[in-house]
């Protein structure tokens, strides 16, 4: 087995799918040039041509719609948008349109249709291009939505919800894109709906969502150097969700802290709550906790953003905190940022 | 075919969608159709015209006011009153009602009751066809008031950049629910679509079926020839915007120009066609409305199906 980042793995698994079904088709804005959304459209233009890799005009709703009609059809569209915050002038087609279509028609019609969503981070990107807008989709019935963490996951989920034929949301953070892993070469599927215990542990689960399984696995490296076994459990689809996995951790556990990278106010991580203290509730040691971004608007300033964002500090603080230990000095600790990029592995 | 022998097929169609939209009205207190019904009566002319001058395999994109275009594509009949009833036996199982009316089992791809909404779908459709090198062509069709939404520019200008085979169809009743067109739009719809190179046509006599049928015929081959074009046909609203019955009586308008449609409207001035026609069509409504009437109502095992 080869290593492959994860911007490879999306491209891997989008070009053996273009290759495999003709139906596949890639577009979005700036899809086909040369920056090539972080790299993961490279060289599909060359290989299978401007119509099944093209550009779009700045209009993320009616391409939105547009991928409704050409799916419905029975083709099968692969629509990008940079930031997710482009995609909510999508909003409409994707909340109005494409989740209620086959409900609407009584089963009639699919809507074969991936939408990717780079979210995240980067380097003072600020109020509208970081966000993360998990629970603004996973409200609404008729919407799948994965947020894939590994390069190896990536390939297997973007290759099963290509072929799915209901609408599938793919969120991607884009400190991500140069985590490295072993990843198969051939095609192959995980399928959607199924979680992943990334570490085995028993002291306490986190509960990892994107991005912040990474900063999850450092804490986890932290903490064991004093003894603190931590279990990671990475649901890697949010709708529908694998529940059983998560309540099962934590039964075992006891103990559960929700990692998130998106806002905690009516967030993923508040429904996951939810969740693990209905089934959970007699066995919890304690009550479940959150993390994720402060309640506001992203910042720039780098000051702000240190404040704003979780990060493997906030989870190792919060494992103290549940387990009653002292706070460690971390000052000796190697923590990710943006100018070091994470390359994992995994 | 005489155009005769052509206006007579078409005026039972339009008749038939009259007479379907009236059965509603009298339904109508009796709760049995539990939704909100957006009727076209009036507007039947162009349904019946344009669908008339497709193809039978041309998809259509409509609206929530799209009883006439359900029927002018031929849809079941029992599967619509079934459908507005709520029941298992509707076109999409009574999950649709009258505003989400949808037959692909005849071309009628979806309505939508977000204006504008189902605009793109045809463009994405339309590109379908062209993928494939089909003859086929998309139907988009909406008020004048939709073509005031950011979508609609957005389609027109992607579907003349990619010379996408879709037909932009406007029925122009002048009105966005109780809003006038003149207090709505600073530009006039065909010179706005020709700055995209789109090739444009307004049909003035929205009553006259055969000028429609004409229209639509002509427009049609262009778009089969590769190109987007732009129909947009006048025509009248007789009733209120939703609901059974009519709104005069609210001042925002005067019945004056409905009152001179109706003067031209075939299904009104055609008293004679009209009533050699009528005991058939009858016929129809009522046994729809019985298999409607006879159809079970979905449960707990139907709800939550079709939702992935």
């Amino acid at each position: 087995m080869r290593k492959l980042d994860y911007a490879g793995a999306i491209r891997e698994a989008t070009a053996q799918e273009m290759e495999r079904d003709p139906r596949v088709f890639v577009y979005g804005i700036g899809v086909p040039t040369w920056s090539s959304i972080f790299g993961t459209t490279k060289g599909l233009p060359e290989k299978f041509g401007k119509e099944r890799c093209f550009d779009t005009p700045i209009s993320e709703d009616a391409m939105t719609g547009f991928g409704l009609g050409a799916a419905i059809r029975g083709l099968r569209p692969i629509h990008i948008h940079i930031r997710v915050d482009f995609m909510i002038l999508a909003t409409n087609q994707l909340i109005n349109m494409v989740s209620n279509y086959t409900y609407s028609t009584g089963g009639k019609l699919k809507v074969p249709l991936v939408v990717r969503a780079v979210i995240g981070r980067g380097w003072g990107q600020g109020a509208q291009h970081s966000k993360s807008l998990f629970s603004n989709f996973t409200h609404i019935p008729g919407l799948k939505v994965i947020a894939p963490t590994t390069p190896s996951d990536m390939k297997g989920m973007l290759t099963a919800a290509i072929r799915d034929d209901n609408p599938v949301i793919c969120f991607e953070h884009r400190w991500l894109y140069w985590a490295e892993e072993d990843v198969p070469e051939e095609p192959y599927e995980i399928p959607l709906g199924v979680g992943r215990i990334l570490r085995p542990g028993k002291d306490v689960t986190i509960v990892g969502l994107s991005w912040m399984n990474v900063e999850a696995r450092l804490a986890a490296d932290i903490l064991a150097k004093r003894g603190v076994s931590v279990e990671i459990v990475d649901p890697r689809t949010l709708a529908p969700l694998d529940e059983d996995l998560i309540v099962e951790s934590v039964k075992r556990t006891g103990r559960c802290i929700i990692a998130d990278c998106d806002w905690v106010d009516s967030g993923f991580s508040a429904e996951l709550s939810a969740r693990i203290n209905e089934k959970c509730f007699g066995r919890l040691k304690a009550p479940v906790k959150r993390i994720g971004f402060a309640h506001t608007p992203a910042p720039t300033v780098r000051e702000l953003e240190n404040e704003f964002y979780p990060n493997a500090r906030t989870v190792v603080h919060a494992v103290e905190d549940m387990l009653g230990l002292e706070a460690a000095n971390l000052d000796g600790e190697d923590f990710f940022s943006h100018e070091r990029r994470f390359r994992g592995p995994f | 075919m005489k155009d005769e022998a052509i206006y007579r097929r078409l005026f039972r169609t339009a008749l038939l969608i009259r007479l379907v939209e009236e059965r509603i009205i009298d339904l109508y207190p009796s709760d049995k159709i539990q939704s909100p019904v957006h009727l076209s009566i009036g507007q039947e002319a162009v349904a019946v015209g344009v669908c008339d001058g497709l193809k039978p395999d041309d998809l259509v994109f409509a609206t929530y006011r799209s009883h006439g275009f359900y029927i002018a594509k031929g849809g079941s009949l029992d599967a619509m009153f079934a459908e507005l009833y709520g029941r298992k036996g509707g076109v999409s199982g009574g999950k649709a009602g009258s505003m989400h009316l949808a037959a692909p089992e005849v071309g009628l791809m979806g309505s939508s009751a977000v204006v504008a909404s189902t605009i793109p779908h045809a463009v994405g459709a339309g590109l379908s066809f062209k993928r494939r090198g089909a003859s086929q062509i998309a139907v988009a069709v909406f008020g004048d008031g939709a073509t005031e939404e950011g979508v609609y520019h957005e389609s027109l200008n992607f579907a003349a950049l990619m010379k996408v085979p879709v037909l932009f169809l406007c029925e122009d009743n002048g009105l966005a629910v109780h809003s006038h067109r003149p207090a709505r739009q600073s530009y006039r719809l065909t010179g706005h679509a020709a700055s995209f190179g789109i090739a444009t046509r307004r049909v003035e006599e929205g009553w006259d079926v055969l000028a429609i049928r004409r229209a639509t015929l002509d427009a049609a081959a262009r778009v089969r020839a590769g190109e987007p074009f732009v129909l947009e046909i006048a025509t009248s609203r007789y009733k209120e915007h939703v609901g059974v019955g009519e709104d005069f009586h609210f001042n925002y308008r005067t019945s004056d120009g409905v009152d001179a449609w109706k003067r031209r409207d075939p299904l009104i001035v055609d008293t004679k066609l009209a009533a050699a026609l009528r005991p058939e069509i009858d016929r129809e409504i009522e046994a729809a409305v019985a298999f409607a009437e006879a159809s079970p109502a979905p449960g707990r095992a139907e709800l939550l199906t079709d939702v992935i």
